[in-house]
Order: structure tokens, then C-alpha cells, then sequence
């Protein structure tokens, strides 16, 4: 489907202390279309994996129905890793307080 | 109390679906996943409104346990399947839960919710109704639990494992990444506890690792299986799935699991604390 509205990504920011908090987070969507715009179906059962900067399993949350998750972490290098039924994928991103990273995973 | 006995695969729980003397329990940190979907016939227990005593820090009583057990028609002799999400966590708490109330046939999904996920097995929104039974509980054998003053003074002569995350370990977080960073506990490990973070025991679709990998990943951190072993986490329940790997699958007896974890001995007054990796 092609996302109308609201911009595909992680779950709403409201009453998340980002001062205080290194967030990284987005969404799992399936079959979109690579063209710059976020697209594709949410992947609401994918298990996402947050790995530190040494490829060490640090913490792992399946996706919401909306395809959503969310990782509390420290600033630094981290890798997300999706799974989900047929596929994985591997995204490598630079967290720190105050500015959320917020993720579309295309699978 | 080895593989054969306390594991089954998912192959295992397709053929078993409609084996009357057996009851498949789901038990998840995210207590909604259940209502999303389950395998067919389970039952759940909710980890802290069924597992937890509420009014004190404890497990339930023999009484409340034998009543949750009897009301979700579980016998005495029935063969209990236990699976969830979060690659087992709060099922292996709940295997050890079982374990400690002495329950005789207790087994445990190799890979649990997620693997069956992967997989893209079936799931269901039917909630089973169970015919109750009279479910009769053994006392406590806390010889499988550590409490506080056993972990304190076992500093320095027994392993002391500590399987939370190395960001946990050496003070840099204060829970998992899932969670806020929040709590009243200070940061940081027991001193002499081996950081060996539970996730190093299963592969990456949520399976256990071969056992000539397991003993060879506790070896190597330094753990003595001469020696009593304490796993603890954070609440008890990543050291549950540790627990099961060093007490179930390696076939080890002298292993505990202090489930008042990191946020009673990081609450404690004047108890040692080691920071850094």
C-alpha cells in the first residue's frame, strides 16, 4: 500500500523524555517501493534485534501492528536487525540523546 | 532434566497438538501477544498477574499456584509445554517456576514464539476452555533458587554468572535497551561475576546453541562446573533461561537462580560493587 498521511516510522514521541533518553527506533514494511517515499505493508510479527557496536546482542522486541518497535539505548554505534518470516536485514546507525534515530526497513 | 527431556522442536509440538495429556502454556513479557495469537489450544499465564505474589516481592504460594494450575485444568501428570516470546525469557521463568513447585514433566519450545513465527506456523485467536482438575503442588525446593545473604557471601567462591547485557554488566545501562533507563538501583555487577549475557547461549532465531557449544561458552568465561553456579539478571528472568541452559540442558545440579536479581543486590546497603567490563 502507499502511505498517505502520516510519514511511516517508529511509534509516537509524546511523553518520551528525549532529553534524557538515546532512542532508536522505526517501522518494518513489506513489498514497498524503493522510490524515496516510504511505502509497503507494516510488519506487525518481525522481531528486531539490537546488537552494540561489538555485534553483541544487546535487547530484542517484536514489531507492533503497525510494523513499530523501540529501543531505549546509550549513545554510540548500533546495529538493528530484523527478522521476520523470509527475510533479514541489517541496518547500521549512530545514536544520541536528544534526536531520535527513526528508521524505515524496507523487507 | 536433560535435552531429550526438557526440550521439544516445533515439529514435536505440530504432532502433539491434539494430545489430550498435553497442555501448551504461553507465557510473554508483552502479555498481549497472546490475544494476537497463539499456538492452537494453549493457555497463558500472565508473568506477574499469575506469577507474582503482588502484595510482597515472591513468588505465589503453593495454595495460589495449585489453584492457578487446577483451574486451568492441569494435572498432576499432564506434560506442560511452555513457550513465549522475547526468545523464551519469561517461559524458562516460568519452566523454573514449575520446577520449583515440583511439577514432574515440564518441557520447554526450542526457539519458542519467535522460531514458530519464523517459521510462519499457524497461530490462533480461540481461547480453549479447560475442564478443571485438583492440582496438588509439592512444597518449595528452593534448592534451585538463591536468595540475597547466599549470593553475598558466595562472592569469590562460587561462580556468580551474570547474563545480562555487557552494557548492563558494566554500568553503562541500567536495564535492557527495550526498557527506560530508569530504576532506583545503582549500576554495575556483583564483583567476580563472569558476564556471560544469555543471549550467547541461543542462535539468533531464538533456538539453544548445540550443548558442546554451551559448555564450551561457560568454560571459556571461566565457570568452574565443579562449583556451584548463581545465574542472576536484572528481575529474575533472563537468568531463568540461563538457569535452564546450565541446570537442564548440561545436566548440571548445583545450579541456582537468584531471581531478586540485579534490582534487589543493586538496591542493598553497602553490598560490593564492581563497575566496567
Amino acid at each position: 500500500m502507499r502511505t498517505c498521511g502520516a510519514t511511516p516510522g517508529g511509534p509516537d514521541l509524546a511523553g518520551v523524555d528525549l532529553a534524557n533518553q538515546t532512542v532508536i527506533q522505526g517501522a518494518v514494511l513489506r513489498g514497498g517501493v524503493s522510490d524515496g517515499v516510504p511505502n509497503g505493508a507494516p510488519v506487525g510479527n518481525a522481531y528486531v534485534r539490537l546488537l552494540d557496536s561489538n555485534g553483541e546482542f544487546t535487547a530484542e522486541v517484536p514489531t507492533n501492528s503497525e510494523g513499530q518497535f523501540r529501543f531505549f539505548a546509550a549513545p554510540g554505534s548500533w546495529t538493528v536487525v530484523v527478522l521476520a518470516h523470509g527475510a533479514r536485514e541489517e541496518v547500521k546507525v549512530q545514536a544520541q540523546k536528544g534526536t531520535p534515530i527513526d528508521l524505515v526497513i524496507n523487507i | 532434566m536433560s535435552r531429550a527431556t526438557s526440550l521439544v522442536s516445533t515439529e514435536w509440538v505440530q504432532e502433539n497438538l491434539s494430545n489430550k495429556n498435553v497442555v501448551f502454556v504461553e507465557v510473554d513479557e508483552d502479555t498481549t501477544l497472546y490475544e494476537k495469537g497463539h499456538i492452537d489450544g494453549a493457555i497463558t499465564f500472565h508473568w506477574r498477574e499469575d506469577l507474582q505474589d503482588g502484595l510482597i516481592r515472591d513468588l505465589i504460594s503453593k495454595e495460589k499456584f495449585e489453584a492457578l494450575l487446577s483451574k486451568n485444568g492441569i494435572s498432576n501428570d499432564s506434560t506442560v509445554v511452555l513457550y513465549g516470546g522475547n526468545n523464551n525469557w519469561f517461559a524458562t521463568y516460568a519452566f523454573w517456576y514449575f520446577k520449583i513447585y515440583g511439577h514432574q514433566d515440564v518441557r520447554l519450545i526450542d526457539g519458542g514464539r519467535k522460531l514458530w513465527e519464523l517459521k510462519g506456523l499457524p497461530l490462533v485467536t480461540e481461547v480453549p476452555t479447560r475442564t478443571a482438575s485438583r492440582y496438588v503442588a509439592k512444597e518449595r525446593d528452593n534448592s534451585i533458587r538463591a536468595f540475597r545473604d547466599q549470593v553475598i557471601a558466595s562472592i569469590g567462591i562460587k561462580n556468580i554468572v551474570d547474563v545480562r547485557s555487557p552494557a548492563e554488566f558494566s554500568g553503562e545501562l541500567a536495564a535492557p535497551a527495550h526498557l527506560p533507563q530508569e530504576g532506583g538501583q545503582i549500576k554495575g555487577h556483583i564483583p567476580g561475576a563472569k558476564n556471560i549475557p544469555w543471549s550467547k547461549a541461543a542462535n539468533e532465531d531464538g533456538t539453544f546453541r548445540s550443548n558442546e557449544e554451551l559448555a564450551e561458552l561457560y568454560k571459556a568465561a571461566g565457570v568452574d562446573f565443579a562449583k556451584e553456579t548463581i545465574a542472576y539478571c536484572r528481575i529474575g528472568e533472563r537468568s531463568a533461561f540461563s538457569w535452564f541452559v546450565l541446570h537442564e540442558l548440561l545436566d548440571l545440579q548445583n545450579v541456582t537462580n537468584y531471581d531478586g536479581s540485579w534490582t534487589e543486590y543493586g538496591s542493598l546497603v553497602g553490598v560490593p560493587v564492581a563497575v566496567g567490563a
